[in-house]
């Protein structure tokens, strides 16, 4: 007897959606068996992480803070994966999209203008579209797989950044710790809900996702990105650019992850620090993922898995859950979404096996 | 006894494909020592049935006996143990490995290095075949790559060797080799079974010839003393000349000049277009003929604008295209619908009406400012279902949902309601049912009728004949002369498809021609 797969004609829109829903619901299982080996209680941390924040109205803005930049930068990401550009480096976008904000802000030190936030995120725009034109140039001139090069942009980011706060950016009063100075007010994303970390960013994320809904489903330029991911040759005869369609994409989710970057830095850190970078960049590959790199879906993504980050707060302090356990949780959260996917692409054959030589 | 002399017999081999028959109850026998020709034309089933002969595909039904006995093949390795080798038309290298080095990856068993390297040494002594063991096969050239596959295959002492189109991609000096090589294996007893669709190298290289047609055996015969025209007869069906012609048509002006068009091909398979001129008159169906890969997918491309060409290489109503994208081409009015329906002409997984979008939008203004008219969409994928009858459950249902025949009866409708001036098409009716061929047939006599210029790139000359006007066969990147089909004879043109260029010299069509 033999197991095959076989691909299924067409793909059940039920299995297609229901998918991450089944992916999470194997994660917990998962995740409750694991902790509950380890000797940690399994079923209540699981508890703490998938359901806890949910039924508390106080952690929800924290959960909306914690999202907007995931699905920031999965939002980009998601339009790029579509027209099958793997643009893995979100995380050196979001560093050098700060670091240019930054640069803006430092500038600026001691001058009070409404201008000044505005051109701070307009150059993490720049910054992160920069950043991501190299991977996207190599690939387009030179046929360098952007998979590799974007990876490897982002610890180039990093020391970047590590250079800059250790060095020229150090905060001349601040102690000689790495970091650069405090933004002023006119630096900060203003608050949206006195008493609560709910920032302009937030809205600011939801707006990026509504546009970005109507772009790939009701424009020309949507539709170019997806043809040139499903069917390359279907693309030339359309007249749609695969070298086009790579720079905007690239330069897109490079942009996007530049400003979700910014947000978080002046919002969240109120400064420039070497412990701003939190891999959201590498976590919003997984959101893309989860919300089936629709913008809509990302956005549930997004929130699922802010939820799970504050939710491991929670075990880490209710359950003494290992801080390890948010990456652990993550990384199956994507497993199974990719495992549950091969059973929606494909069906299980069982065929007989075929009769040996017979002679 | 007649046994001892007979290698291979086939009895009632039959291999079903979805709505097609590749195989029709084939049988077929080989003997010892024999090079025999398997022809047809492509489709016609030969490349199905050597792979069911070499384990790659199983049969439905019938017998397969080897030196006189059953044999089930159940895999390529299962056929290698039976003493059957096979070399195929692309070949399966490592380039940046030496060519023992891939040698040594192909065998089945592990064999120490010193010791296949004595094998092969002897191997390519024995046969005369000049190739360095120890060089980078991205050094070769396609006849030395080729040789590495043969030496693969003569490793195993294969009494059965197959040959899978091998000259297709050789140079004469190289294909001569190879029949040096051919020749002196059967000496040996190696029987050969030999598959191409040049006339002319069969008659020099084998000895026996089955015929297959439609995935049916048609015919057997002696190719050193048939003539080169009964045999092109058999390959393309002898009832072709009782095909009702249709009627004249007096065609005006023309519409689309291609003038010297030649492209360079950067794909290792592809075929390089050299100095092509024809024109496509109006209210004239202009047939390209010719065996695939002669360079008719290169010459769609350029057509289309997919590849690009210089500007007064192609002209549409006097005017210079050649440099155009295809939206710029298709919004003067030159409409081209490739043969691939999957992943070139159509999107698999989107909605027939999302699939209007992808070449109809610029004459049907789909879009406005870049935003798509979704409702303009839909009203137009509902014309084209109409207009075709198209079976399918709304315009909202996936492309890969259709039947071959539907899909391909959407898309050639899709390119007929937008009334091009020119419409290519290359083998509309490929994998179609007779009743959507006779449709999609009709579709394009009727747009021809209405004043556009059509051209049909097809390998059914059928279809050429009762459709066209005239015809040019392509072969190896160049065009005939241009043939009128009601004065055509069939000879003439197996003959030219066959790369027979004896009584044919390919010339050139000026402008002057096309009236």
């Amino acid at each position: 007897m033999r197991i095959r797969l076989e691909p299924r004609k067409a793909p059940s829109r039920l299995a297609l959606y229901g998918a991450p829903i089944m992916a999470i619901a194997l994660t917990m299982l998962a995740g409750m068996v694991l902790f509950t080996l380890m000797g940690f209680r399994g079923g209540a941390a699981v508890f703490e992480i998938f359901i806890e924040p949910l039924l508390e109205p106080q952690r929800w803005p924290d959960i909306a803070v914690k999202a907007s930049p995931l699905v920031m930068i999965a939002t980009g990401l998601a339009i790029g994966f579509r027209a099958n550009v793997w643009n893995i480096g979100a995380e050196g976008q979001y560093i050098v999209g700060a670091v240019a904000g930054t640069g803006v802000a430092l500038a600026t030190y001691e001058i009070e203008s409404a201008w000044i936030l505005p051109l701070m995120l307009l150059a993490s725009l720049l910054g992160g579209a920069v950043w991501a034109a190299i991977p996207a140039i190599l690939r387009v001139r030179l046929k360098v797989s952007e998979i590799l090069t974007s990876l490897m942009l982002t610890y180039v980011a990093l020391q970047l950044l590590y250079y800059l706060v250790r060095g020229p950016w150090r905060d001349p009063e601040g102690y000689n710790f790495p970091q650069t100075r405090m933004f002023s007010e006119a630096q900060t994303v203003p608050n949206l809900l006195e008493g609560t970390q709910l920032h302009w960013g937030v809205p600011l994320t939801f707006l990026v996702v509504l546009i970005t809904w109507f772009v790939m489903s009701r424009t020309l330029l949507g539709y170019q990105v997806k043809v040139v991911g499903l069917a390359p040759m279907a693309a030339r005869l359309g007249g749609f650019s695969e070298n086009r369609t790579v720079l905007m994409t690239m330069l897109v989710s490079g942009a996007l992850a530049g400003l979700a970057g910014m947000i978080e830095c002046s919002a969240t850190f109120g400064q420039l620090t070497p412990q701003f970078p939190v891999n959201y960049g590498f976590t919003a590959i997984i959101v893309a993922f989860l919300g089936r790199l629709h913008p809509v879906g990302v956005l549930i993504g997004g929130l699922a898995l802010a939820t799970s980050y504050i939710g491991a707060d929670i075990a880490q302090t209710a359950s003494a859950l290992p801080q390890a356990a948010t990456g652990l949780i993550q990384a199956m959260m994507l497993f199974f979404l990719l495992g549950v996917d091969i059973f929606v692409i494909n069906r299980i054959r069982i065929a007989p096996c075929v009769p040996r030589l017979a002679s | 006894m007649a046994e001892a002399t007979t290698r291979l017999e086939l009895e009632g081999i039959t291999k079903r494909f979805g709505e097609v028959l590749a195989n029709d109850k084939v049988s077929l026998v080989a003997r010892k020592g024999e090079i025999k020709a398997l022809i047809g034309e492509n489709g016609a089933g030969k490349s199905t049935l050597v792979k069911i002969i070499y384990g790659v595909q199983q049969a439905d039904a019938g017998e397969m006996r080897f030196e006189g006995a059953p044999v089930v093949v159940s895999s390529p390795r299962a056929a290698r143990r039976l003493g059957i080798g096979m070399v195929f038309q692309h070949f399966s290298l490592f380039e940046p490995m030496t060519v023992l080095e891939n040698i040594a990856i192909g065998m089945d068993q592990a064999l120490d290095r010193r010791k296949l390297e004595r094998e092969v040494t002897s191997i390519l002594a024995a046969y005369a075949l000049p190739l360095d063991i120890h060089r980078h096969v991205d050094t070769l050239s396609v006849g030395e790559r080729q040789r590495i596959e043969i030496v693969r295959c003569l490793l195993h002492r294969p009494k059965l060797l197959i040959m899978d189109e091998p000259t297709s991609v050789l140079t004469p000096q190289e294909a001569d080799q190879l029949f040096d090589t051919l020749r002196k294996l059967a000496t040996e007893g190696c029987t050969i079974l030999y598959i191409s669709h040049k006339l002319d190298e069969i008659r020099a290289l084998c000895e026996s010839a089955t015929i297959l047609r439609s995935g049916r055996v048609v015919g057997e015969c002696d190719p050193r003393v048939e003539t080169q025209r009964r045999i092109a007869e058999m390959m393309i069906g002898a009832e072709l000349a009782n095909i009702e012609r249709a009627p004249g048509r007096t065609p005006g002006g023309a519409r689309l000049l291609v003038e010297r068009l030649s492209v360079d091909t950067d794909e290792a398979f592809g075929t390089e277009l050299e100095e092509i001129s024809f024109a496509a008159r109006a209210g004239e169906i202009l047939g390209l003929a010719g065996v695939a890969g002669n360079g008719q997918k290169e010459l769609m491309l350029a057509l289309s604008g997919e590849t690009a060409a210089p500007a007064g290489a192609i002209r549409l109503d006097g005017s210079a295209i050649g440099n155009l994208p295809p939206p710029a081409r298709r919004k003067r009015g030159l409409c081209v619908l490739p043969e691939e329906r999957n992943g070139h002409a159509a999107v698999a997984s989107f909605s027939l009406a999302e699939n209007t979008l992808l070449t109809a939008r610029e004459r049907k203004h789909l879009t406005a400012n870049g935003v798509i008219k979704t409702s303009a969409l839909h009203d137009y994928a509902r014309r084209v279902i109409a207009a075709f009858k198209v079976a399918t459950t709304s315009e909202e249902a996936p492309a890969r949902s259709l039947s071959g025949g539907n899909l391909q009866k959407f898309v050639v409708g899709r390119e007929i309601l937008q009334e091009p001036l020119v419409l290519v098409v290359d083998q509309p009716t490929w994998g179609v049912d007779a009743g959507a061929a006779a449709a999609i047939r009709q579709a394009l006599i009727d747009l021809a009728a209405r004043g556009s210029a059509v051209i049909l790139v097809s390998q059914d000359l059928d279809e050429l004949l009762s459709l066209c006007d005239r015809l040019y066969v392509m072969n190896e990147g160049r065009l005939s002369r241009p043939l009128t089909v009601a004065e055509v004879s069939i000879e003439e043109i197996g003959l030219l498809m066959g790369g027979v260029h004896g009584q044919a010299e390919p010339t050139h069509t000026r402008a002057g021609d096309a009236d």
